[in-house]
């Protein structure tokens, strides 16, 4: 409880001091919502040419979209502290100064920024969630409801272990590494589509190794009610998202291992 | 001719020097190369799985799509999304009055800098994915999801000169968001339009020509269309010969016109340029 209460403070403080430059903070906001939803403008016209992808039209895919969108910039909100942390913490030392701190530096490091401009993306999520919804007369029971909030909450829970396992790899390799970039930024766009348009072996890596397909194409299949046509039972669709669960549990292990061998950089 | 070599040197000092330090950047070339591949996979999967529902209504074959994929990606790095760094940095610092001092064009000045700056980060990235996608590819049989070579000789040497264009499009570009920012004193603003911009009317989204056929014709004509889809709708033969030469001809007009704007605009705000720091 106490470290929630901390947390709060830190956002509190991260949101305090964005609000203070409010001109930029709008500019901010409006650039990504704009770089976002240009995307899907792409998305509209090629669903103009060819009327559907595997079956699934504009409205489907605007689901899948809309809530991968949504979890991701939830997940880019919160992360920020890992993200940079090779070149913030580790080459600077300025990690020593967390761990002579009394709270655990996982905490320390996911209050480090709360990122309001991610509201751009968000707000791009949910226009175009709603879209969807509404070309596909979607409705939000309250089932419907409880599977999303999972999904979302499963796929925040992946995207900062997948920034956890980039920023343990910082004791080793000093810089941040961009290339962990791939798995975020790039999962995020391959679960824009429904997963059964890709290849098999894409698709088993974004099932299997890291589990996006568990957070976003599972669950909203089970929110649409509509049976997997790759044949994944319907019981399992619903708590597929534990799987994002896991997997930040298995980063946060990896991170204390990284933790513990740790000694210092710079001065 | 000695005159002009004179006159030349210093700009020609600054391109070769911003090529071979961008250039050092490896570890940043390699992130970026298989960022771009993974992306490059899902826009072909994406092609591929829209074509089998109804290939007859797209405006090229899944190959020139593909292939259009795989230059988007080799040439990713030339599409002008932010100001030039190091006049960024020199507007801050207020270090961008010693330009003023400099017995040198600024505009030309400007305008190479960017021009190596690009090219350098391009150069790594390109030629790794012409590898992975041109050689490797067809090389494991995968070569119809590969970068195909272009289908004539004709085509290759328009690509060339379409591609000449490019490079000085995306300086004459970089500039003018230079410029914006010097007015704005600020980068963040000027950058934040300009990728979406660029991204869109480029055709790096997806290729104009997927776009509704009655605007094909306003969007090819824009200025930033020279940036993607021109150059590479003419490497696979989608545009060739004189509507080739036309559009090569309409790129080199927009590199005119940007550069004769870009260098009025440059002085005006020069003159009411205020000077950062201390």
């Amino acid at each position: 409880m106490d470290g929630l209460r901390l947390y709060g403070r830190y956002v509190a403080a991260s949101i305090r001091a964005q609000a203070a430059y409010p001109g930029s903070l709008v500019m901010m906001i409006s650039g990504q919502f704009l770089v976002t939803i240009i995307e899907f403008v792409g998305i509209w016209a090629l669903f103009q040419r060819f009327g559907h992808i595997g079956g699934w039209r504009l409205g489907d895919v605007a689901l899948f979209y809309g809530l991968i969108s949504v979890t991701f910039a939830i997940a880019d909100t919160i992360s920020r502290g890992f993200d940079v942390f090779g070149s913030v913490f580790v080459k600077t030392g300025a990690f020593d100064r967390l761990l002579l701190r009394p709270r655990s530096p996982a905490l320390q490091l996911l209050g480090y920024e709360f990122r309001l401009t991610r509201i751009g993306r968000l707000s791009q999520g949910v226009g175009v969630f709603t879209v969807g919804a509404v070309l596909t007369h979607f409705t939000l029971t309250p089932a419907a409801s409880a599977i999303l909030l999972f999904a979302i909450a499963g796929g925040v829970a992946l995207f900062c272990g997948l920034l956890v396992l980039q920023a343990t790899l910082s004791f080793w390799t000093v810089e941040s590494l961009e290339a962990v970039n791939i798995l975020t930024y790039g999962g995020e766009a391959a679960a824009e589509y429904p997963l059964n348009v890709y290849a098999a072996w894409f698709r088993n890596f974004l099932i299997w190794i890291v589990p996006i397909g568990c957070v976003s194409y599972l669950p909203m299949l089970a929110a649409m009610g509509r049976p997997d046509p790759l044949g994944t039972p319907g019981w399992l669709l619903p708590l597929a998202p534990a799987a994002g669960f896991v997997f930040l549990a298995v980063a946060l292990v990896v991170w204390g291992c990284g933790v513990r061998r740790y000694a210092s950089s710079g001065s | 001719m000695s005159g002009i070599a004179t006159t030349l040197r210093p700009y020609l000092a600054v391109c070769a020097g911003r090529f071979q330090l961008t250039l050092q950047y490896r570890a940043a070339a390699l992130a970026g190369f298989l960022t771009q591949c993974w992306f490059g996979v899902i826009r072909v999967l994406i092609f591929a799985a829209f074509y089998a529902g109804g290939a007859a209504k797209a405006p090229m074959t899944l190959g020139d799509a593909i292939t259009y994929t795989w230059l988007g990606q080799a040439f990713l790095v030339f599409l002008p999304w932010n100001a030039d760094p190091d006049v960024t940095d020199m507007v801050r610092s207020g270090a961008v009055a010693y330009e003023r001092l400099r017995p040198v064009d600024s505009y030309a000045w400007w305008f190479v800098r960017a021009m190596a700056w690009s090219s350098a980060r391009v150069a790594p990235r390109a030629a790794l994915m012409v590898v992975f996608a041109g050689v490797l590819m067809p090389l494991v049989g995968l070569g119809k999801w590969g970068l195909a070579p272009p289908p004539s000789l004709a085509a290759a040497g328009f690509f060339a000169a379409s591609a000449a264009a490019m490079v000085l499009l995306s300086a004459a570009i970089t500039v003018l968001i230079n410029i914006a920012m010097v007015r704005a004193m600020d980068e963040r603003g000027p950058n934040i339009l300009a990728a979406p911009i660029v991204n869109f009317f480029s055709g790096m989204v997806i290729p104009l020509a997927f776009f509704p056929d009655w605007l094909r014709p306003i969007l090819r004509a824009q200025p930033i269309a020279g940036l993607v889809d021109i150059p590479f709708s003419i490497y696979f033969g989608g545009v060739a010969g004189w509507s080739a030469v036309g559009a090569i001809a309409l790129q080199f007009g927009w590199v005119v016109v940007l550069a004769a704007f870009g260098r009025w605009a440059l002085e005006r705000a020069m003159r009411r340029l205020q000077v950062q720091g201390g």
